[in-house]
């Protein structure tokens, strides 16, 4: 089964490990400044009101993030559905 | 990677700690951990703080004496790195490697701790007096979060102190251990990382240092710690429920200021013609020239107490209600909410932040544009900042809304009515700024959007005591000192242009003349518009200007009797659709000269200035063109 996604299709309130940033160089250094690189785990947590930006929760932190942006980072879907933070 | 875990930092005890020293002390950190609130803590300063990040946009300077030594406070903006190229982040790196600092104490959120630590290794390589300052403690012990300062002490190799900066009693051992280091009491000898890679596996050691570190040293004991944040958000930023709460909070306010604002306003307006006629009666008893007193009583004492009596009570309710929202953390999520149409209107949803800063003055608002990166936006968000109506011009709006279309309704439902239009009016603002955004991405602001990442903190009580003296202190004393220094000779202006007379005519209605035909195509009229014009230097005066243009001897009309003025108003031709035109100009016309100024600055570019002058004035007489011809055709 293949549980590797795109950011923007991982589901709310579940989790994902991060595999590749494809963003261009300066959003890919914003996100590495947030402490969002391979390896990190990240819940997304709601969407705005029109279904965009969505906000994530990592490194104890809630960050909102574009899909323009969340579909360029590959994450590792993870089979779970209680409610941890990262 | 190692982490070394031998001594802590070395104490000797210097002997000459009477003499008297200067040392400067910089304060650095991740946006909003509340680095300006210990700032204002010790230096007793008065820097603007609230719950959202990018508050501090330079770097703001303060005092304060400890031990017979003085030190200077730097409080430099708040950053999450020190590498990429974002204005606020040069403005902290510079600072920091021009060593002027003796001391440097990172402001770290306890509730954050690991992402806040990447900061702290990047700044201990450039330099090594520094100082952690773990901050908001009391909320980490909400959340179940202990930290154990000792062992991150000896981690890092540096002093770590825990605050609740909020607490002014937390921060005496930050004050003392900040003169210990100065003082050469305490050398600091952290311990360097060795890493001499390239810039990106640089920031990857710091992510796996500042994990390690923290497993380390800090213990989490409630897993849904944030639980409360995401039930109220998933009420404020829901789809059905997000944008209406936002619209209601805009009401409430407007509202709330609209009725509380009425009978206080009456009230000073009465005080000052009381005292009106005591410094007329010593006027007279002092003999002067009756053109002095004139100019004295009818220029500059009525413009004067007109503005205080009108601007002072509506400010007096707006901007603590405005900072009660700004202090909870609720900025952010009207950004996250309206980020999606900014998205399409090609700029940054940040814009929304910078937006909402316009309501209580557009200066502020366009200095806060410095929150958003990429240089394109934050030129569309300085441009269109001005379509959003200042506090200078909402007592403005409110009194025509009250006057013209409150009217048609009794009670309560009046306030409520003229709080509706008043709202459909910024709600043109609102549409218009996403419009014109849209308008110049595709034509003389090409381009991309640029990434948008936005911090969404956790909700934090407001400290009601501090918001009360802080707004009315700081933003309404300040705003409106402004519109009085203005005030006192715009009124001569006006007085002299209504009382120096060409032939048979004034100049003001000279002026007036000359501008009246092009007035009318736009539904106003030629006082209407020298009152605008000459209102330039602040957008408060320019009400008082039409009034006493319109009064006969060419001065202030008596009181801010709601009724006396609609009369004065209705006398001098006005009808509802002057006054929706007078609305849509007030929202739509050339910023303030201090907007203008600060526009200079930011953009440093005339062109750009400009432009933000031309923008807002060519769309406001196209609308109010637009509309009169459509209220002539129907009517």
């Amino acid at each position: 089964m293949n549980n590797n996604i795109t950011l923007d299709k991982l589901p709310l309130n579940c989790s994902g490990i991060i595999t590749n940033i494809r963003c261009d160089d300066i959003t890919k250094r914003r996100i590495a400044d947030l402490g969002l690189i391979p390896g990190s785990k990240i819940h997304a947590i709601m969407k705005s009101p029109f279904n965009d930006p969505t906000a994530f929760n990592f490194k104890k932190t809630v960050i909102a993030l574009r899909q323009e942006d969340t579909k360029n980072i590959y994450i590792n879907l993870i089979k779970e559905n209680n409610y941890e933070n990262p | 990677m190692k982490i070394h875990n031998s001594i802590l930092f070395h104490s000797t005890i210097s002997s000459n700690n009477k003499q008297k020293n200067n040392y400067t002390v910089a304060i650095a950190g991740n946006p909003n951990v509340g680095k300006s609130t210990i700032f204002n803590a010790l230096t007793g300063a008065r820097q603007h703080t609230g719950n959202w990040t990018g508050k501090t946009v330079s770097n703001a300077t303060g005092t304060f004496f400890y031990n017979n030594n003085k030190f200077v406070l730097v409080d430099i903006p708040g950053t999450y790195s020190l590498t990429s190229n974002s204005d606020e982040e040069q403005i902290a790196k510079n600072y920091l490697e021009s060593n002027k600092a003796d001391v440097t104490i990172i402001v770290l959120d306890a509730t954050t701790l690991e992402r806040n630590l990447y900061l702290v290794f990047q700044i201990l390589e450039i330099t090594s007096n520094v100082i952690l300052c773990v901050n908001l403690l009391d909320e980490a012990e909400k959340k179940g979060i202990k930290i154990n300062i000792n062992k991150l002490s000896e981690s890092l190799g540096i002093p770590v102190v825990s605050t609740i900066a909020k607490k002014k009693k937390t921060l005496k051992k930050l004050v003392s251990t900040i003169n210990d280091v100065c003082t050469k009491k305490i050398i600091i000898t952290p311990f360097k990382s060795d890493f001499r890679n390239t810039e990106t596996v640089k920031i990857e050691n710091y992510i796996f240092k500042a994990e390690t570190l923290c497993k380390d040293v800090c213990s989490f004991n409630k897993l849904n710690y944030d639980s409360f944040n995401r039930k109220v958000d998933k009420v404020l930023t829901s789809k059905k429920f997000g944008i209406p709460i936002m619209l209601l909070f805009l009401c409430l306010i407007f509202w709330l200021t609209i009725v509380g604002a009425n009978y206080p306003s009456q009230l000073l307006s009465n005080f000052f013609d009381f005292l009106g006629t005591y410094l007329q009666n010593f006027l007279n008893y002092i003999s002067i020239p009756n053109w002095i007193k004139d100019l004295l009583m009818n220029g500059i004492y009525k413009t004067l107490t007109w503005v205080i009596a009108v601007m002072l009570p509506p400010m007096a309710i707006f901007f603590p209600l405005f900072t009660l929202l700004e202090d909870l953390g609720y900025l952010p999520r009207i950004s996250f909410n309206l980020d999606k149409c900014f998205h399409k209107a090609c700029s940054s949803g940040k814009q929304a932040i910078t937006m909402c800063m316009g309501f209580g003055c557009n200066a502020v608002g366009v200095c806060g544009c410095r929150i958003i990166n990429s240089p394109r936006e934050k030129l569309l968000a300085i441009l269109t900042n001005s379509f959003i109506p200042c506090n200078g011009r909402f007592p403005f709006l409110i009194s025509v809304a009250t006057l013209f279309v409150g009217c048609y309704f009794s009670g309560i439902g009046s306030s409520f009515v003229s709080c509706l239009f008043v709202v459909l009016i910024v709600l043109l603002g609102i549409f218009l700024t996403l419009f014109i955004s849209k308008v110049l991405s595709k034509t003389i602001l090409k381009g991309t959007n640029s990434s948008f990442i936005l911090e969404l903190p956790s909700y934090r009580k407001p400290q009601l005591v501090q918001i009360l003296t802080r707004s009315f202190l700081d933003r309404t004393i300040f705003i409106l000192g402004r519109a009085i220094s203005v005030a006192a000779p715009a009124g001569i202006v006006i007085w002299l242009f209504a009382n120096i007379y060409i032939g048979d005519l004034s100049i003001l209605t000279y002026t007036a003349n000359f501008l009246n035909p092009f007035a009318q195509i736009m539904g106003l009229d030629g006082y209407i518009l020298t009152a605008f014009i000459l209102g330039l230097p602040a957008n408060e005066i320019v009400f008082p200007l039409i009034l006493m243009s319109y009064a006969s001897k060419g001065y202030l009309v008596d009181s801010t009797d709601i009724l006396n003025l609609k009369e004065l108003l209705v006398s001098n031709g006005w009808t509802f659709i002057t006054a929706l035109n007078v609305m849509i100009f007030t929202l739509l016309h050339f910023p303030c000269a201090t907007t203008l100024l600060t526009i200079k600055k930011e953009t440093k570019s005339k062109k750009w200035t400009f432009f933000a002058f031309l923008l807002p004035t060519v769309c406001g007489i196209t609308i109010c063109i637009f509309t009169n011809l459509i209220w002539n055709l129907i009517f």
